[in-house]
């Protein structure tokens, strides 16, 4: 009986570039399947943090079992696990693989391969998944079926002679694409009566049900009363509900060798149900787990600390809730002379910054204060240490240091073709290095460039976007560390250093990074009773200078009968915003020039 | 008893000035009979409400410009207060006008309804600023004007003067005083243009047309405004207001000292039994409430002033006179300190900032301190 129900399984995970249709395919597998009505359809229900709308882009994993009446007439099992589609969360598409025998690959039928799809494709491969072309939007009037499907043969080295040509937009052969599923992927396999084990791919807390984990049943049967053991951390639990997510948890009676869903079992932090750990029986366990994840290494560091009247321990408890569902977030507890204590944080990629950084805001509701972002320096000493610095601050005196090393990663950018220049150009003007450029087709090339990664973090991407009217996209890759003359540059507001605006730079770069740094913090700090000298320095050095003028004048010339309440409004309109600043000194400085130093500026 | 000021406002003028963000309206000319038959319906609610416990000691009326009215209105009003009203502590009954529209008639009958003080816009002595601001008179014509207020025996007149109008020089203004000067005035409002939103000059400076003085312009206009009234024997009572000795405006004192003032009229303020409300500013609205024989307030903008509130407010206002605020009065009002209000950090904060002195009898501010008074008036804020 299981046995002939684990044949009517499917796992299978979507692998698309950045908007080539992934969400939109995804919604019309689910109306296909005919799971919802029309009215619960919300629009890209998978891509359910507010974010991940927004953006257009999938960042947590999500995951939906459809039930399938394909042609031959049995009904399949389908469990949809969702990937992120960028770069910086690799980490993540490998986790949602890991519990898949099947990934769709969908490209789009006039843009064709891009780069990024090709990772992720190459990451599913790694772990023996069938891959199942899909070529979208081939109702737009530039789509080429042919020529992508004979690209995708010659890149991926991928049969595509069926491969279903769609259109999700439309709902055009939707059905096309299930049967293909059904057909090509395997049946999961594992037998109900070995030991349990089951990877957790995901789980984060739920205030009604304790922690939630998303597994993959690989071999024997999890139900409620079942004593289960945590295989990283040896917990044992009893399991208090098993389900699927259809598309909200929906209660089952088990969950089978092959399948997958959801295991609740009064876990009360979410740090019990790690992602990446086999769940075994406690008694009679299975002798060895599943492989779980390989550690990623962060790249990109940022300072996070709490902004005005908000507590240092709810961005710790945020900032731990978020890595037990992400361990590719890291972070340790750090002081600031002008922050006071928070945290160094360490991530995958400026895109990961940026998306942790906005949870912390919108999911915790969190007042916080972000440092601009440094990478990983080799810091060579003269007394032969070697040491690595991810806080410019804790750089040593320049008399201790030999010399240092910064992350150089490939930079691989496409665009149109008409904005080579500006992209050459911009290129240049970050220390990149060219290296070579490809015809993708007539009009659309790959640029490929070495940089430096301070150079990427710093506003490169914006100014790209911004340069190329959001036309290019690009990718990168750490390639290794390369020696290079860098310098330690400070911000002295009214004489006093800001650790927080310390910044590694490039020696050649200082002079402007230090020029612009000054004039955007001019603009940001408020007159003051006094003139405000704001200083950048490269040890005593100073090498650009703003002075924000002394507030002469801030008076009201009338105030009569009529006038007192609005210009009470007004008073206390002004006290508020000086609550909310941050004070250096006998300096107020508003939070938003953190902000504001890292912003790239298109008038520049 | 209570001492009372009663503002009344007449929100017609001829034209609108270019920075006039006030409650007037050219061409309502013709409701004017209606609106002053409410302001006396409007004064015989209040005469009921509270008439029988304050005595009026001030008038004003302003506007818009209440001179620009037949005088014989004026009339009319004051006497209904004469009669709803105990006047016998009556002082100062003051009207605001504008050069243009005064005459001998309307002068004569401003006497003989009590009147004891004019009020004269004039803004500045030279004509081509008056053009530039949108102002229907000439310096002339406030020459003329003055020589009828005085020929009527009008011994307590007022001009306005403001500074940091677009394309003024240091020395307009200087000139303007020195002449309104000479004419031994006995007091002088001197007041910084503040471009105001939804008015001509705020859409001109939006757009980068109004050449208005540069901060630092602005502020030597003002301090040497202060020196040359100062030389000639006017108190910097204010921070925008000058006088000879015993010519304090006693109407505006109520405001600064927040005794009891009601507004009649649309938009007027009121402060009383500790509340603070405006009137409505909409022609039908305002005669419907006392149609209805209600008090035509703005109801979503009345405030209860608490007691914390109270302190705040009469240290903001009080501050705002120069010789500041008298510990023993505030200690008399409120049965605590000055300094326990305040707090000494924040004082000695503020007196190390160099914008406070605390003396012995008195806090005020110094002269930096007038400059940057809403740095010190946010501290005191509660």
């Amino acid at each position: 009986m299981s046995k002939e129900r684990q044949s009517r399984v499917r796992n299978f995970s979507i692998i698309a570039h950045i908007d080539h249709g992934k969400s939109t395919l995804a919604d019309r597998l689910i109306e296909k399947t005919g799971l919802l009505t029309q009215r619960e359809m919300k629009e890209q229900i998978l891509d359910n943090m507010d974010l991940e709308r927004e953006r257009g882009i999938t960042i947590k994993l999500q995951t939906i079992r459809l039930i399938y009446k394909a042609k031959d007439g049995k009904e399949y099992i389908l469990n949809l696990i969702d990937t992120p589609g960028h770069v910086d969360f690799n980490y993540e598409v490998s986790r949602s693989l890991a519990a898949c025998e099947g990934a769709l690959l969908v490209v789009d039928a006039a843009q064709g391969v891009e780069a990024q799809t090709l990772a992720n494709v190459y990451l599913a491969i790694e772990q023996d998944l069938e891959i199942v072309p899909v070529i979208n939007k081939i109702d737009l009037p530039s789509a080429r079926p042919d020529e992508v499907k004979q690209e995708v043969e010659d890149v991926i080295g991928l049969e595509c002679d069926d491969a279903p040509l769609i259109s999700a937009k439309d709902g055009l052969n939707i059905e096309e694409v299930l049967e293909n599923i059904v057909e090509k992927v395997p049946a999961p396999q594992g037998d109900n009566d070995n030991p349990l084990k089951a990877l957790i791919f995901d789980s984060y807390y739920d205030s009604y049900k304790g922690v939630i984990a998303y597994v993959r049943v690989v071999e024997g049967v999890v139900k409620p009363g079942t004593m289960i053991k945590m295989m990283a951390t040896n917990k044992q639990f009893e399991v208090t509900e098993v389900g699927v997510m259809a598309p909200a948890h929906l209660p089952v009676d088990q969950l089978n060798a092959g399948d997958v869903g959801y295991v609740t079992a009064s876990m009360k932090n979410v740090r019990d149900a790690r992602v990446g750990d086999t769940i075994t029986y406690a008694k009679n366990p299975t002798d060895s787990p599943l492989p779980g994840y390989k550690k990623v290494v962060p790249m990109v560091y940022c300072g996070i600390y709490p902004g005005e009247g908000e507590e240092f321990n709810n961005v710790r408890d945020a900032l731990e809730k978020l890595q037990v569902n992400d361990a590719s977030l890291v972070f340790e507890p750090e002081t600031s002379v002008a922050l006071g204590f928070g945290f160094r944080c360490g991530f995958l990629g400026l895109l990961h910054m940026e998306i942790i950084q906005e949870r912390l805001e919108r999911e915790f509701d969190l007042n916080i204060i972000t440092t601009a972002p440094s990478v990983i320096y080799n810091v060579m000493k003269t007394d032969g240490k070697q040491i690595t610095i991810q806080n410019p601050t804790n750089l040593p005196d320049e008399s201790e240091i030999e010399y240092m090393e910064e992350p150089i990663v490939d930079l691989n950018i496409m665009s149109p073709t008409d904005y080579v220049g500006v992209i050459m150009d911009l290129c240049q003007n970050k220390r990149g290095i060219f290296k070579n450029m490809e015809y993708l087709e007539e009009t659309r090339v790959s640029i490929h460039y070495e940089m430096p990664l301070n150079e990427v973090i710093y506003d490169f991407f914006d100014a790209l976007k911004s340069k190329t009217r959001g036309y290019a996209s690009m990718d990168y890759e750490l390639k290794g560390y390369k020696r290079s003359e860098l310098v330690k540059m400070d911000i002295l507001i009214n004489k006093e250093l800001i650790d927080a605006f310390s910044l590694i730079v490039h020696e050649e770069k200082a002079y402007e990074r230090g020029r612009i740094i000054v004039e955007k913090l001019k603009d940001v700090i408020p007159r003051h009773q006094f003139a405000v000298p704001i200083q950048a320095t490269l040890g005593s050095k100073i090498i650009a200078r703003e002075t924000v003028r002394a507030l002469k004048k801030d008076v009201l010339a009338k105030c009569y009968g009529g006038d007192i309440t609005r210009k009470k409004k007004l008073l206390e309109k002004q006290k508020e915003g000086k609550k909310r600043m941050r004070q250096f000194g006998s300096v107020e400085v508003p939070q938003e020039a953190f902000l504001t130093v890292l912003k790239y500026d298109e008038s520049k | 008893m209570k001492d009372l000021a009663i503002y009344i406002h007449i929100p017609f003028c001829y034209s609108k000035c270019y920075y006039c963000d006030f409650c007037s309206y050219p061409n309502r000319y013709d409701i004017r009979d209606k609106y002053i038959d409410y302001l006396k319906r409007e004064i015989d609610i209040y005469a009921r409400k509270i008439s029988s416990h304050h005595n009026v000691k001030t008038i004003f009326i302003g506007g818009g410009t209440p001179s620009y009215i037949e005088g014989r209105y004026m009339k009319e009003l004051l006497n209904h207060i004469y009669k709803k009203f105990d006047v016998s502590n009556l002082e100062e009954v003051t009207i605001e006008s504008n050069p243009k529209t005064l005459d001998e008639e309307k002068l004569k009958i401003y006497k003989e309804s009590g009147i004891n003080r004019i009020s004269l816009g004039l803004q500045t002595m030279n004509d081509s600023l008056l053009k530039e601001i949108g102002r229907i008179h000439t310096s002339k014509d406030f020459l003329e004007t003055f020589e009828l207020v005085r020929k009527q025996g009008f011994d307590n007149v007022n001009a306005d003067i403001m500074f940091n109008l677009p394309n003024q020089k240091v020395k307009d203004v200087e000139d303007s005083l020195i002449k309104i000067i000479d004419l031994g005035i006995e007091h002088i409002s001197f007041y910084s243009l503040k471009v105001e939103e939804g008015t001509p000059f705020h859409k001109r400076n939006e757009k980068g047309n109004l050449n208005l003085p540069s901060e630092d312009t602005e502020r030597e206009m003002y301090h040497h405004g202060i020196n040359i009234l100062e030389e000639n024997g006017y108190k910097h009572y204010e921070i925008s207001n000058f006088a000879k000795k015993g010519f304090q405006c006693q109407h505006n004192l109520f405001y600064w000292k927040l005794k009891p003032y009601i507004g009649l009229g649309m938009a007027a303020h009121s402060n009383i039994n500790s509340e603070r409300y405006g009137n409505v500013i909409d022609f039908k609205e305002y005669f419907t409430s006392i149609d209805n024989g209600n008090l035509p307030i703005d109801l979503e903008n009345k405030e209860i002033i608490d007691r914390e509130m109270e302190m705040a407010e009469y240290m903001i206002l009080g501050l705002r006179l120069l010789d500041g605020i008298n510990k023993l009065q505030f200690y008399n009002r409120f049965g605590v300190t000055l300094e326990n209000t305040i707090g000494s950090s924040v004082l000695s904060k503020l007196e190390k900032q160099g914008l406070l002195i605390v003396g012995n009898q008195n806090i005020k501010l110094t002269r930096r301190g007038a400059d940057l008074s809403n740095q010190v008036f946010m501290e005191l804020l509660p």
